[in-house]
This record gives C-alpha cells, structure tokens and sequence, in this order.
C-alpha cells in the first residue's frame, strides 16, 4: 500500500463510522446538517476541490464534477425534505471505496507485471587485478571482460571465455529448463547464471544487450493503441458531456411540462433526485480503466511466456487471424543440416560413415561438417593424399584404397554404376575404388514440435496455413506432407516471398488478418509486409525485432498457438467488459430516469461494475494453461 | 531528443489527459504517458530547454490534474 492509500483507507474507516454514529444521535434540523456535513468533508473533500479546480480551469465534466453535483444534490433535497443524509454520503464513501480499490488493484498488476519483466541487471562485475569492481553496465564497453558470479544476472550480452555454468533463460523465454554453456558460446543478457563462475567478453553496449531491447519493447507496447481502447477514449469524451446535459434535462423538462401543460406542482424534488442518480450511474471509470488494464496484463503474461508484443493492436490483430503463412527454414525446421539417412552397400552404416568423415576431414563445407558430426563416435580412418575435384567432391586414399565421395556427377565421371533416389536432400554417394558403396542423405530436419504445432493451430480454429520456401519442389512438397501443411508455394526467392503474401493479402476476408511467421533471415521485408508478423527465436537479429510486430522469444514452433489464444482470451475479456459495463449502465440509467433505480443501486452501477471489471481484466494475467 | 521521466497519477484517463496537456506544451514535439508503467515519454523540439519545457508541461499537467507528479528534476 502506499501512503496514499492508507490514508484514503484510514479517511473511509472515520467516514463510516462517524456516519453510522450520528445515525444515532436524535439532533433534527440544522445540527443533523452540521454533524452529518463532518463525514461527508472528510470523505469528500478532495473531490470537491477537484471538481472546483475542473470548473475554474474549464474542464469541468470529470467524474469528481460528477460525484460533487451528485452529492451535493442530495444533500439539498435532504435539508428540504426528510434529512436523509445517508445516500449523500454513501454515494461519496462508495465512490472513494472504488476509487482505493482500483489503484490498489491496479497497482498489485502493475507490480506483478513489472515483477515479471524485473529483469534488468543493476551492475556489471569488471575484474581489475583480481578485484571485482561493481559498475554501471551503461559504462562498460565493447569486448571488456565481465565476471558473472553463480545467482547473478547477466548483464550484457556476449562470449563466455572461461569457465562453464547452467543458465536459467525462464525470464526470457519462458523455457523452464536450464541451458549449458561453456567457453566459446554466445549467451544473452537477463539469464541468470546458477552454478559456475563465467568470464564473457561483451559483444555489445547495455543499450543494444538483448534484456534493454525486451524491456523497451515491452515498456512501449502499450503506446500503440489497440481499436478497443481507441473506442473507449472516444466514448468516454463524448459520453460524459452527453450525461450531463441528459441530467439536466431529466431534472427540469419533465416538472415543467407537468407545471406548465399539466398544471400540477412539478414534483421537482422526485426528478431531481432521479436526475442525481442519472449522474452515479454514468461514470465511465469501468471502462476507461479495465481496458487499458487487461492489454497490459495480457501483454505482461504474453511476455512472461516468451512471447513479445510490440503493442495492443497487435494483440488484437492477432486474435483475428485466419491464415498463417510460415517460412520453412529455421522456423518449421531447424535450418541446420543433419546426415537423416545412410544407406550403405555391402558395407555397414559405420564402416560408411566413417570412410566419408575421413575424406571430408579437412572440408568445411556444410555437408562435411554435418557428416563429420553424425560420424563423431566411430573412430575415424586417416586419410591421405586429399584431393578435392571442384564441383563434384573429393578423392582420398584411406587405409591405401582410393575412396571417392562426392555428387552424382563425381560418380558418372568415375564410372561407378551407383543406385538413384527419389528422396529429397543432399545425396552424397561414396565408391571405394570403382565399387559403389552407398549414399548418406543430407537434409534439413523438421523441428519435433512442428507437426503437434500446425495440428493445434488447426484446432484453435486456423482456416488455412501456407509454408513459403526457397527450395525445390520435392523437398518442399514431402516437408508440407508431413506437416499436413495445406499450401506450399516452392522455389521463391526472397522479393517472390513478398508478393505470395501481397496474393494472400488480397485474397482474404474482411475482418480476418494473415500471419507470416520467420526468423528473420532474409524475411523482414515479409515481416513487415504481413498484418502480423512473427519473428520467431529472433533475439540476436535486430532486423527481425525491428519488422516484426510480435518477436517469439525461442524457437519452438508451438508458441504460435500460444500467441494466438493469448490474444483471444485477451480480447475476450475486452469485449465481456465493454458490454457489461455498457449494458449495466444502459439499463442502470434507464431505470433511473424513470425512478425505479434508487442512489443504492447507482452505486452498484458505478462502483460495483468498475470492481467486477478490473477483476475481470486481471484474468488476462493467468495464461498457464493455454 | 527523446526523455523518459517516472509519473505519478491515480488513474487511466487522467493519464490520458496528461498526455494531452504534455502534447500541447511549447517546445514538446511529441509525448506519451503510459499509465501502467507510470512513465512520461516527451520528445522535445530541436533547440528546447529541456528544463524550460519540462516546467511549463508539469505546470500545465497539474493544471489538469492537480495530485499528479512529475519526477523530472
């Protein structure tokens, strides 16, 4: 609680007891006034004030106007009538109730929020001469050497040289187990390090380190406006003056037709007090405050599992989306090439593997290196007289036989009769000699969570999902088959990846919004282009965080889902609250003007309907089970 | 240029009013109050006093709003 609150806590304890106290004391006429006055000042004051200030500074239609007629209105029909002070102050003590429990609730999110996003490192640890020095990670620059101590944050992102440790990356990435790191990795600023001591060379300013750009994104989101809010800001400008003046109305029109075409007595104080009630109802604090405030909660929770929302309208967006459009590299699969097959011929898998590592010992090629590595285990053969044929692979003599690894022309420019398939990838056949002695296939390999990931985004109501790829036909078609991918649109370049998604735009219904998901590399301009663009495991591409509208934090595909059932239960509860609140109060001030509803139920229509809505929002907090 | 100065305000359309007193202040080219991070973003004109500036936009803050607060000394 901050002061603030405890005092306007302590204010409504003395209100109400004092109120309830003098219900008991047997004064009448101008004592009961002067007694019951003390606890409506103590609670109402300051809005008084306010409302004073409101009318002296031209600005007079706020909810502390509102509240001050209200009240001040009952109180003259009280002295003039039965001295019933006590809706008077109700009416007060109940506003200022709501009004204490709003900024208590709004400040218990908004720490829970921030608690979430507590993530930026307070110091940097520098070693000079074997003294830690604790600086500022503003002043520390480019390629210094850092220490990072078990328990503490990483400050600035960069290389490990010395030493190894598990990282705990659940801040940023909502991934809950812990990820191993030793020298010569890259790691990022805001993990927390559990175990080992790290030395890590800086890469990169505080400014630009991954954690300042999260919680810049972060801290901005909620400054593009969503559609939602947009309505509310322009609802509660013309709804408050539009009250007023129906008030007005309410209290003068209907007494003088009665005076002057009925020729009764008015019944002023009825339509007057009717008119009061108009006003307790029509506060749009419900609404101004719950909205903003459920953006805000989905957008700290969102961020909590990993996914970044650059603002609310994305969020929005996203809740509409119908079509999602993936890059197929690196985001449906690994982008990493792995050996998928070895199909030896006559000899074993290992005697294959390992006769091909040792020929491509000194390669770095891609696919040499993705030979070498599924070799790893098997002890390698040793290879001399290496000699590369340009285009086509390698010769090399091992174990004092020539052994040729290589493409299919390698092996029609040799003469070896060696077996086709019809398999996507990278084929690399090896002969010994002029004997053919199997094929390893190469090829990207489709992320485990992918096939679970599309079948999901099916059920959570997707119409259609498209995977754009630079790569041939066959591979692209046999990775869309077992992704049960609906559309694949194959051999784009980059600038053709652009004008698919300008095809799709074109295409679609109104209302609904496509999704492009990548992961960065070559895609911005998609990224950009798309209504929603998600960059996916993107935290070292600033390109990729700059295009894109929502940045998934790692890279399982699986978070996509995620992302847009956050975005709908987000809105839902938007939307439950603008209706409730609206129709609440539509009825609320219908009642009233024609005197059903009395001050007790205005409060209800007031302060009851702003609690249940800010309750209602906070649920956008709670994302765990989606 | 562009500053960032901690708030103090009790509710979201006060914010918003805030924001609107700040937007119009002389020498404020543009400005965003976040009412959830309690944060005042002003991007100032080229040649502003930013001192200057940031008196005039509390003044005309608390015009508006008279409890609210403006952490920018």
């Amino acid at each position: 609680m901050t002061k603030k609150q405890k005092k306007n806590l302590i204010r409504i304890i003395i209100s109400s007891v004092l109120m309830l106290l003098f219900l008991f004391l047997p004064f009448e006429g101008i004592i009961r006034l002067g007694l019951f006055l003390i606890p409506y000042l103590i609670i109402g004051y300051d809005i008084l004030i306010k409302a004073g200030k409101g009318i002296i500074n031209l600005q007079p239609f706020d909810e502390c106007f509102l509240m001050s007629l209200a009240t001040i209105g009952a109180i003259i029909i009280a002295v003039t009538t039965d001295g019933d002070y006590i809706e008077a102050i109700a009416v007060m003590l109940f506003y200022q109730i709501g009004e204490w429990f709003q900024s208590y609730a709004v400040g218990k999110s908004r720490k829970n929020i921030t608690g979430l996003m507590d993530i930026r490192p307070d110091y940097a640890n520098i070693e000079t001469d074997g003294v830690i020095e604790q600086v500022d990670p503003d002043e520390v620059e480019i390629g210094s050497i850092i220490t990072v101590q078990p328990g503490e944050k990483i400050p600035i992102d960069g290389i490990v040289t010395e030493g190894s440790s598990m990282l705990d990356t659940a801040a940023l990435t909502g991934e809950s187990l812990p990820k191993k790191v030793s020298a010569g990795d890259e790691v990022i600023s805001g993990c927390i390090n559990q175990n080992g001591l790290l030395r890590i060379r800086t890469t990169k300013d505080f400014e630009e380190s991954t954690v300042s750009r999260i919680l810049d994104l972060v801290e901005n989101a909620s400054s593009r406006k969503s559609r939602s809010e947009d309505f509310i800001t322009r609802f509660a400008r013309i709804y408050t003056p539009f009250v007023v003046f129906s008030a007005l109305a309410l209290a003068i029109l209907p007494p003088l037709f009665s005076m002057f075409v009925l020729g009764q007595n008015g019944g002023w104080h009825n339509w007057i007090y009717r008119a009061l009630t108009f006003l307790v109802i029509s506060c749009p604090c419900a609404l101004v405050i719950s909205i903003p405030l459920s953006f805000f909660a989905g957008i700290g929770g969102a961020s909590r599992e990993g996914i970044l929302v650059k603002g609310s309208n994305y969020l929005e967006m996203l809740s509409k989306t119908k079509t999602v459009v993936f890059d197929k590299t690196g985001t449906l699969t690994k982008g990493v090439f792995e050996v998928v097959s070895v199909e030896p011929e006559k000899i074993t898998k290992e005697q294959l593997l390992s006769l091909a590592a040792a020929a491509e010992q000194y390669s770095g090629h891609p696919i040499a290196l993705s030979i070498k590595k599924a070799a790893g285990n098997i002890s390698a053969a040793c290879a001399n007289n290496i000699e590369e044929i340009a285009g086509h692979g390698i010769r090399a003599e091992v174990g004092g036989e020539i052994i040729y690894v290589g493409n299919e022309k390698l092996m029609k420019k040799i003469g070896v009769k060696f077996e086709k398939t019809d398999r996507s990838g990278t084929i690399v056949y090896a002969a010994k000699g002029n004997n053919y002695i199997g094929r390893i296939i190469i090829s990207d390999v489709i992320k485990p969570t992918a096939k679970e990931a599309i079948r999901n985004l099916k059920k959570t109501g997707i119409k259609k999902t498209v995977m754009l790829t630079g790569d041939s036909t066959s591979a692209a078609e046999m990775i869309a088959g077992e992704l049960e991918i609906d559309e694949v649109h194959c051999e784009l370049l980059p600038a053709d990846k652009v004008s698919e998604i300008e095809k799709l735009l074109e295409q679609k219904n109104k209302g609904e919004s496509i999704a492009f998901v990548g992961d960065g590399i070559n895609d911005a301009p998609v990224l950009t282009r798309a209504d929603i663009g998600i960059a996916m495991g993107a935290l070292g591409s600033d390109a990729a965080i700059e295009a894109s509208d929502i940045v998934l934090m790692d890279d399982d595909p699986m978070k996509i889902t995620k992302a847009i059932r956050i975005s709908r239960k987000c809105l839902k509860i938007v939307n439950e609250n603008i209706w409730f609140s609206i129709s609440v109060k539509v009825i609320c001030l219908v009642l009233g003007a024609l005197g059903i509803a009395n001050m007790w139920i205005a409060i209800f229509a007031d302060v009851g309907v702003m609690i249940l809505a800010v309750l209602n929002s906070i649920r956008c907090l709670m994302l765990k089970k989606l | 240029m562009k500053k960032t100065y901690k708030i103090e305000v009790d509710c979201a359309n006060c914010a918003a009013k805030m924001e609107d007193a700040a937007k119009k202040t002389d020498g404020v080219k543009d400005a965003s109050v976040n009412f959830m991070t309690l944060k005042m973003k002003v991007e100032f004109e080229e040649d502003a006093d930013v001192e200057k500036v940031m008196d005039s936009v509390f003044k005309a803050c608390r015009k508006i709003e008279p409890d609210c607060e403006i952490y920018y000394k």
